[in-house]
């Protein structure tokens, strides 16, 4: 089992849903970090569903938009899916103002995109 | 009751590392905060100053721990002052392509500058483009939708 140290992961049915470990994602190590454990985790054929809350992120870098891009593109050529919910209202201005909401499939709640799977 | 018109003001060079840049930042936005800025533009002053931080460090300086970077900040009740100075060889501002482009949407790099240009109130580079001074006016206070929530309780 593999140990993480940015992220806590729990499986909901066919889910795996990801929560973040740092309220501010912000310093180069942390995301890199970040992006590692990430990229890891969808290169198991069992975290093809992949759901990121989240609701205890207080603050974001462009640095860690690039990481969720790069998973988007990951999860994509392995036919999976990728979701996020539960976006502070600064951090939803942001991929609006990046227009990476038209990448991204956003939902206010955890239960709405559990469903949407 | 404070001063309205203090202002803080310093001036400090760091290391081409994050760690640094951390420092200052919490600074920064600890003044803010003293002054009573409202959360969404100490959001916005993080953000940006951040992404530029990031920028100098990074592509600026190419995070060569023998070059500074340079940063003066001023914070007053209606006024935050940022800039921030690499001792790198500059870049023009005008090259780097929209990321809100559809064919840039999915590039995994370019979104400082915007993101930067969105958040402050004017952003500025010098001629040779390794300086930068961001400035940002305190902003009406936001309706907060949460504060709606006890309606809809009845």
């Amino acid at each position: 089992m593999p140990v993480h140290r940015r992220i806590e992961v729990t499986i909901i049915g066919k889910v795996t849903v990801v929560r973040f470990v740092d309220r501010k994602i912000l310093d180069a190590a942390s995301i890199q970090e970040l992006g590692d454990e990430l990229f890891e985790l969808v290169a198991q054929d069992e975290h093809q569903c992949l759901l990121l809350n989240f609701s205890q992120v207080e603050f974001l870098s462009s640095s860690a938009l690039n990481k969720l891009i790069i998973l988007e593109k990951k999860i994509r050529q392995r036919r999976g899916q990728l979701k996020l919910c539960c976006l502070r209202q600064e951090i939803t201005e942001v991929f609006a103002i990046t227009n990476l909401d038209r990448v991204f499939d956003i939902r206010a709640a955890e239960a709405d995109a559990l469903k949407s799977f | 009751m404070g001063d309205q018109h203090a202002t803080w003001s310093d001036s400090i060079s760091i290391a081409s590392d994050t760690d640094s840049a951390c420092r200052i930042m919490d600074r920064l936005l600890d003044q803010m905060k003293l002054l009573e800025w409202e959360d969404h533009d100490i959001f916005a002053v993080h953000l940006a100053v951040e992404e530029a931080l990031v920028n100098a460090i990074k592509h600026g300086n190419q995070k060569d721990a023998s070059k500074a970077v340079h940063v003066s900040l001023s914070v007053s009740r209606d006024l935050v002052e940022i800039s921030i100075r690499d001792e790198g060889g500059g870049f023009d501002p005008a090259d780097v392509p929209d990321p809100t482009d559809e064919d840039n949407l999915e590039l995994p790099s370019g979104r400082g500058l915007m993101l930067m240009r969105t958040y402050m109130s004017s952003v500025q580079f010098n001629e040779s483009g390794n300086q930068v001074v961001m400035t940002k006016r305190r902003s009406a206070p936001r309706i907060d939708d949460e504060d709606d929530e006890d309606d809809d309780a009845a």
